[in-house]
């Protein structure tokens, strides 16, 4: 027997050190991209990194459904917790996350999902639990990856990372076969560290573009700035508050961009679009300039496109290129990233006296004061609108809400007031119904110790229900809302403007949500009236665990103002004012 | 093709990977753009493939599929050179019928257009022709009467002109200008 000198013995060391398998990377990298927790669902093409989790530190939280799953990596994103991390398995697992990652691309939210897949030799056999799923997502992510070796998962995986926070941010989709995960190679973490492949464009604009915008600016007598999802993303609040302040410049917002600007600021209006407040979209369809600050002009802000702003110039500050002239046609784009951009527009800013503007656009309120079902004469009916505007007040304003998508969605967004970023987590661009709770759950694992609220519609709620458990699962606070009106009403609406009231398939039995809350392990309150709204929402606050109160609201109730889709923004329908119309529907 | 919509020529530099040709053409596909001509091959630059995709779209259309094909991960340069002066070429191979008495008159055609009989069978001829799409079609033409009796197509290929490659290297920023002083003419 031959004796191994002292450096082959220290080598062997080393290797048996930096060796690892692909399931073993897999956690390492999560660790050393510094995720806490991820949100996954095990089977058989993922079971190798299953197995490998015993050995790390990164939390798993075992969801009901993947779907469930990328809401949680995607709230916990929104909510400000870094890129989120959903697992499954191949097959069923993957198209099941279809939903989320599309949810998340369309709202710019940096998630990374890693699927299993069946092993590198029956790719393309139709294998059982096969599919393509980077195929499948091809469309609906920022980037994906098929990786059939081991040593291929680490580069991988720290690209995703890097893609999916960076620039404009979105879902990216790892899928890493079988044998990927069994094989082993060397671990070398620097060395995977992405690669530069191409000079990343440094979007910003030339000296003269902004010395033109800043010349539309200061010449503008009735500008309003469209505040969006990006001043959140860019970390723009205190620019654009700055901004606002030093021009005088009142600030309508996008649904996205909530709580990217103070809703207590007297410059702030409120939210533009389909069911913006009045005087904001009549404000954007009279202005002279239109500063749009990291939105997309979405259809659901402009309406018609033909007759948006007519007589407004349109300065378009936004990080995608190929969002610029997309929708609407804008006399400046300025690319870059929001907060660089203002800050350097501020110096040149003139402090300007908009008064007059200001005081035409408050004039146009008064009307809308008096239809809001707010100062309505009570009719011992509990509206959605009181609901919120209690939690409202409970909360004063400093929860994290996260709400689901129909008519409470648009009521959360019209009366509680977002103080702060990332305190209202949505699906505005794909609008998923079932996003609330999981993405509540999110949420929560990125702000353990703010109060988080779910609003969800009696519809919505039952879609993504069994995610119930995994609160109970991981004895995690969160507080549920359920505004029941017995319809899926954003569609009962529609159905009642533009189908002459043919409710086909929106009337909805839901189970007793508030047994069906005990039934889990979960406090459960029904609530009727207004009175009880108050000591129900105490007690859900005071209970140190989950709580949910199912409130049962008028049921016919609409959300106003309305654009109908394709229409002027100016063409509102208005909630009835009861004191000059009768027959109102409230 | 509506009116407002040309022929646009776009020209990418992307790394030569599984899927990458999928990743761009869907982005086409997802607008309903028509993809008219399609070629790739690769570079000077080993790794690195180069397209040219031909598409009917309109001006607004080009500027933001330019943007859009620029956030794939795999393309490493896009540009619409459309407007820029280039030289452009495709190959064809046509097989016409070509009975005896039919052949001198088709080798002359041939001729013309400095086209080349690259088969020759008892009935028929294979002509190979390379040049722009107007000569080829304007080859197609004249020899329609004859029979036709097969023809395939590459996708059309485009280099600009003059020393500057098209925005290739990294960081390298090619000037648009139509008057820029590199730019050669044509022979
Ligand atoms: C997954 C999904 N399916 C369908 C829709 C269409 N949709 C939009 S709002 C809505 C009704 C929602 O009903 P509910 O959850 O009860 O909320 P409400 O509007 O009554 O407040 C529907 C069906 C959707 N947005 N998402
Ligand atoms: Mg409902």
């Amino acid at each position: 027997m031959r004796c191994r000198s002292p450096e082959v013995y220290k080598r062997e060391r080393e290797l048996r050190n930096v060796l690892k398998t692909g399931a073993e990377i897999i956690w390492e990298c999560l660790e050393r991209q510094g995720v806490k927790v991820v949100f996954g669902y095990p089977g058989g093409a993922i079971l190798p990194t299953y197995d490998a989790m015993t050995r790390y530190s990164v939390h798993h939280v075992l969801v009901r459904h993947e779907q469930g799953g990328t809401h949680m990596a995607d709230g916990f994103a929104r909510a400000g917790g870094g890129v989120g991390v959903a697992i499954a398995t191949s097959g069923p697992g993957a198209t099941n996350m279809v939903t989320g990652i599309a949810t998340a691309m369309l709202d710019s939210s940096p998630i990374v999902c890693i699927t299993g897949q069946v092993g590198s030799k029956l790719i393309g056999s139709d294998a059982f639990q096969e599919t393509d799923i980077t195929g499948i997502t091809l469309p609906i992510t920022k980037h994906n990856y098929l990786v059939t070796r081991a040593q291929d998962i680490a580069p991988s995986l720290r690209e995703a990372f890097h893609i999916a926070a960076s620039g404009r941010p979105g879902p990216v989709l790892v899928d890493i076969t079988k044998d990927a995960q069994n094989s082993t190679c060397e671990f070398d973490w620097d060395a995977a560290a992405p690669k530069v492949r191409r000079m990343e464009p440094v979007h910003f604009p030339k000296p003269d573009a902004l010395e033109k915008a800043l010349a539309l600016i200061n010449e503008a007598q009735r500008p309003v700035i469209l505040a969006g999802h990006g001043i959140i993303l860019s970390g723009a609040m205190q620019e654009a508050m700055k901004f606002a302040e030093k021009a005088s410049i009142p600030v309508a917002e996008t649904l996205l961009g909530l709580g990217g600007f103070p809703a207590s600021h007297p410059l702030s209006l409120g939210m533009m679009g389909m069911h913006g407040e009045a005087w904001v979209n009549t404000a954007i369809q009279e202005s002279d300039l239109l500063l749009a600050f990291g939105m997309r002009f979405d259809d659901r802000v402009t309406g018609n496109l033909k007759t948006y702003a007519p007589t407004a110039k349109k300065i378009h500050i936004e990080i995608d290129p190929a969002e610029i002239n997309k929708n609407v046609r804008v006399d400046i784009p300025l690319i870059g990233d929001l907060r660089e951009i203002l800050q350097h527009l501020i110096p040149g800013v003139k402090q300007t006296d908009r008064g007059a503007w200001l005081a035409y656009i408050d004039s146009l309120k008064t009307d809308s004061a008096v239809r809001d079902i707010q100062n309505l004469p009570d009719s011992g009916h509990l509206y959605a609108a009181h609901v919120i505007h209690d939690l409202w007040r409970a909360t004063h304003g400093d929860a994290v809400v996260v709400t689901d998508v129909g008519q409470h969605q648009m009521w959360e967004a019209q009366y509680y007031h977002h103080e702060k970023p990332r305190t209202l987590i949505t699906s505005g661009g794909l609008g998923t119904m079932g996003f609330a709770l999981p993405a509540a759950i999110g949420a929560k694992f990125a702000r353990p110790d703010a109060e988080v609220w779910v609003v969800a519609g009696d519809g919505g709620f039952q879609m993504t229900m069994p995610e119930l458990a995994t609160i109970v699962q991981e004895k995690i606070a969160i507080k549920i809302a359920i505004i029941n009106n017995g319809y899926l009403g954003m569609v009962r609406q529609w159905q009642q403007f533009f189908y002459d009231g043919r409710y086909a398939s929106t009337p909805i039995i839901s189970p007793d949500f508030a047994k069906l809350a005990e039934a889990f392990g979960i406090q459960g309150m029904s609530v009727r009236t207004r009175a009880e709204v108050g000591p129900a929402l105490e007690a859900a606050r005071n209970n140190p665990g989950p709580a949910l109160i199912d409130f049962h609201v008028e049921q016919e109730d609409s959300v106003y103002p309305m654009v109908p889709a394709g229409a002027d923004l100016h063409n509102m329908i208005r909630r009835p004012n009861p004191l000059v119309e009768k027959g109102s529907d409230v | 093709m509506s009116e407002s919509e040309k022929l646009h020529i776009f020209v990418l530099y992307v790394e030569n990977q599984p899927g990458v040709l999928n990743r761009v053409a869907s982005l086409f596909r997802r607008r309903a753009y028509n993809i008219e001509s399609l070629a790739v091959g690769h570079t000077e630059r080993p790794g690195i493939s180069r397209m040219t995709i031909v598409a009917g779209i309109s001006e607004g259309a080009a500027q933001r599929v330019e943007a859009n094909l620029y956030k794939l991960v795999n393309v490493l340069s896009v540009e619409d050179v459309t407007h820029i002066s280039t030289i452009a070429r495709s190959v064809a191979l046509i097989k016409v019928e070509a009975p005896e008495e039919s052949r001198h008159r088709l080798m002359e055609i041939a001729r013309v257009f400095r086209a080349r009989v690259v088969d020759l069978a008892p009935n028929s001829m294979i002509i190979e022709i390379t040049g722009t799409e107007e000569k080829i079609r304007a080859l197609e033409d004249l020899l329609h009467p004859f029979g036709i009796l097969e023809m395939v197509r590459t996708g059309q290929v485009v280099m600009t002109r003059g020393v500057k490659r098209a925005r290739a290297r990294q960081g390298e920023t090619l000037s648009t200008d139509p008057g820029d002083s590199d730019v050669s003419h044509s022979v």
